[in-house]
């Protein structure tokens, strides 16, 4: 296999196919610091005209991690399915991204062919897609989710609610449920990051929010972030579990770096269905993923971040997730530096997911050590709306207390409703409705004063 | 924005409600009480904004524009060394001259991008390192805050020498560009059994000069994150010095009868010491894991 290409007079040769993959992906900083980002921008897109050249079906016969040493590459290789792949099965990279922009080629086909894709074609066709690509490919997508509402149709925009609080402070937490809910905020999840990871406090959080929702009659579903492993321990001691939360990464090292492996996956999978507390569907598990991860946790093999980012999706998509979402600006600026390149960042994580089947949302984030702002977080909202992004999460005044960085406030996630002509879930927009939240003749959320809405008990207002 | 679903008039419609005024805005002012006043006593969470439109009134878009600059500004201060260093020798006045050494991050720009070098001694530093049988250095680095290490540093070097009279204390270092492990490499060049760093934490939007001390024992290049332990949120509102200063003498009497840091450690720390002692090993640096939590920050 020859990996080369001519530009500008000179001859760029790639020693394989991690080589060629990193030196086409888009300039970040987690390539720089891996020594692996092309030298000069003339190599990189050296790289990807070779890319392009490159037919598909080399990603079935060579593998970036070997198949003996990786349990992730071995999931990718047994869950391939060669007749979903056959209809892209003879062309070449280029040639599969202008098949995924063409008219013909629509949602339907998409998923047809997403269980016959394997990560890294999906990672290599993105490199040679710019971002409008990303973004005309992904809003073809329709992925849809259940468990007591239904996320992921066409024109729904989901979110998590995320009430973090740095002592878990129950009645705190309320607070920040009671004023994400009066922005029609937690369709897709209630979900908070606990600051201590025991699962007595846990079970604490579950079954406040559990009181919560059961109070209200509220169609959506809850969550403690917790390792998968308490969650299994909360399941086992009766505890109100509706999704099991777990960080995963692309590769059997970065997994067992955050102390998983497949096979706890898919014990907690077996725990949380046989609960069978969904009503709409039984999509159980909520995972978080993000470049930067493999590599910070020195299991990146030598591939670029962004494609061992992409074979995390095919760890998720293994266990019918309700919920995935890539944490894309949290994991700081020697991964992602800048606004452009957490832009691009979360425009590809959104369209790799989607392409490869699986129910994509976003953390649009930064940290105060990287090179962006509110205005950056302004525009990859609105793409991602425009991309059909399942959901997005946002925080009180996009001021996560706990995990001391920014996120998209609930207004955010209302403005990108509101500009994009986007519903939450149709269950959650009906209790919106049932709470006066929600006016159908304007079709405008109310901003009732917090005396005048019922919810406002749920933090003892009238007590 | 063509292809997006016929809703146009309703962001015109937004935009309206946005020059016509909003209720919001004045119910939320001083002439009638905030109903969420209250309830902030609860959480520090940005609970309760204003609404206009979809979005947040002016007054509130503003402050937590300001709150982000003094955060963007403290990543971005130099830390002085010749400052510092003089305020450390007021605190501490029979203390020797501090020593001054650089990582091998050259500015600003580099070592947030490159974590590895800012773990790393720049190659002439190793001459101004004394060699002896240190009991312990204390190094004070400009982390990602160098105001908190600035604000916190020289007092807790000065309570911390106090508080250990029989101890071999090495003079202090300040170390500019630096982040955690660059105390090994000082500590193994000077001898020390124990290295403590002092280090400015990644600065949040409402505290912009809170420190950490990351405490090593035997300490040597490429020593794994779960062989230390942290001190986290020192500063005016959060960990006080005094506070500060006890738990670290707690730490270093129990690590040289145990001969260890880290997780070891960690788990005798709860019945003796507060909950803000914990192990630095950390888990997955996304939203799923604590590392950024006050209970265990990180500086890289």
């Amino acid at each position: 296999m020859i990996l080369a290409a001519t530009l500008s007079g000179e001859r760029f040769v790639f020693r394989d196919l991690r080589h060629l993959l990193a030196a086409a992906s888009p300039l970040r900083s987690g390539d720089q610091l891996a020594g692996l980002a092309a030298v000069s921008q003339t190599e990189r897109v050296a790289a990807r005209i070779a890319l392009a050249d490159l037919p598909l079906q080399t990603f079935l016969e060579h593998q970036v991690i070997p198949y003996e040493a990786d349990d992730v590459t071995r999931l990718i290789l047994d869950t391939h399915d060669a007749g979903a792949f056959a209809p892209v099965g003879h062309m070449t990279v280029g040639a599969f991204r202008d098949w995924l922009l063409a008219h013909e080629t629509d949602g339907v086909s998409l998923r047809a062919v997403a269980p016959g894709l394997t990560p890294e074609m999906v990672a290599a066709v993105s490199k040679i897609m710019r971002n409008q690509d990303l973004i005309a490919v992904s809003r073809k997508i329709e992925i849809v989710t259940r468990f007591r509402n239904t996320i992921g149709q066409h024109g729904v925009l989901a979110s998590r609610l995320q009430p973090n609080h740095p002592t878990d402070d129950l009645k705190g937490i309320a607070i920040s449920t009671l004023d994400g809910l009066l922005y029609g905020c937690g369709d897709a999840v209630i979900g908070i990051n606990p600051a201590s990871d025991s699962v007595e406090n846990g079970l604490a959080l579950l079954d406040m929010l559990e009181t919560l929702r059961i109070t209200y009659d509220i169609p959506t579903q809850s969550c403690v972030l917790t390792h998968v492993t308490n969650t299994i321990e909360i399941i086992n001691r009766g505890g109100p579990v509706d999704l099991v939360f777990q960080s995963i990464a692309g590769t059997q090292k970065a997994n067992e770096g955050f102390g998983v492996t497949l096979g706890i996956l898919a014990e907690a999978h077996d725990a949380a269905r046989a609960l069978g507390r969904g009503t709409c569907g039984q999509n159980v598990m909520y995972f978080e993923t993000g470049q930067g991860a493999a590599l910070s946790a020195d299991a990146h093999h030598g591939v670029d971040q962004q494609t061992v980012e992409t074979r995390a999706y095919a760890v998720a998509r293994a266990f019918d997730p309700l919920l995935v979402n890539t944490v894309v600006g949290f994991i700081g600026p020697e991964y992602l530096y800048d606004g452009k390149q957490i832009l691009r960042a979360g425009l590809e994580d959104h369209f790799c997911a989607k392409l490869l089947g699986v129910p994509m949302g976003c953390d649009v984030c930064y940290t105060n050590h990287a090179e962006a702002d509110q205005d950056d977080m302004d525009a990859l909202m609105l793409l991602l709306g425009a991309a059909g992004v399942t959901f997005l999460i946002g925080v009180p005044g996009a001021d996560d207390i706990m995990l001391n960085y920014q996120s998209l406030a609930f207004s955010d996630i209302l403005t990108t409703r509101a500009i994009l002509g986007l519903r939450p879930a149709p269950e959650f927009a009906q209790w919106l409705e049932r709470m006066a939240l929600y006016d159908p003749q304007t079709a405008r959320m109310q901003a009732p004063a917090l005396p005048d809405t019922p919810l406002s008990r749920m933090i003892g207002w009238d007590s | 924005m063509t292809g997006l679903p016929p809703r146009a008039s309703f962001d015109r419609e937004t935009v309206a409600k946005a020059e016509s005024g909003t209720r919001e805005a004045v119910s939320s002012g001083p002439s009638s009480p905030d109903p969420w006043a209250r309830l902030r006593n609860a959480t520090r969470a940005r609970i309760g904004l204003g609404r206009t439109g979809d979005t947040q009134i002016t007054r509130d878009v503003l402050a937590f524009q300001g709150c982000h600059a003094g955060a963007r500004d403290a990543v971005h201060a130099a830390l002085d060394p010749a400052r510092l260093a003089a305020a450390i020798r007021n605190a501490s006045p029979l203390c020797p001259e501090p020593l001054v050494v650089s990582s091998q991050a050259s500015d600003r720009a580099t070592y947030l991008r490159r974590p590895d070098l800012g773990r790393r001694l720049c190659r002439s530093a190793r001459a101004v390192l004394p060699r002896e049988r240190w009991d312990l250095v204390l190094v004070l680095a400009d982390g990602l805050s160098p105001r908190a290490v600035e604000t916190q540093g020289p007092a807790l070097f000065s309570a911390v020498c106090e508080a250990l009279p029989g101890w071999r204390i090495a003079p202090p270092v300040i170390a500019l560009q630096g982040r955690v492990a660059i105390g090994d490499e000082i500590a193994e060049t000077m001898g020390a059994a124990f290295v403590a760093v002092l280090i400015g934490e990644r600065p949040g939007l409402s505290v912009h000069d809170s420190m950490g001390v990351y405490l090593t024992y035997r300490p040597v290049s490429g020593t794994p994150d779960s062989r230390r332990n942290c001190l986290s949120n020192i500063h005016a509102h959060g960990l006080a010095i005094p506070e500060a200063c006890a738990k670290l003498v707690w730490l270093l009497n129990e690590a040289r009868r145990l001969q260890t840091t880290g997780v070891a450690l960690k788990d005798r720390a709860p019945s003796l010491a507060p909950s803000s002692v914990s192990s630095a090993a950390s888990s997955f640096p996304t939203s799923s894991s604590p590392s950024p939590s006050p209970e265990t920050p990180h500086d890289d």
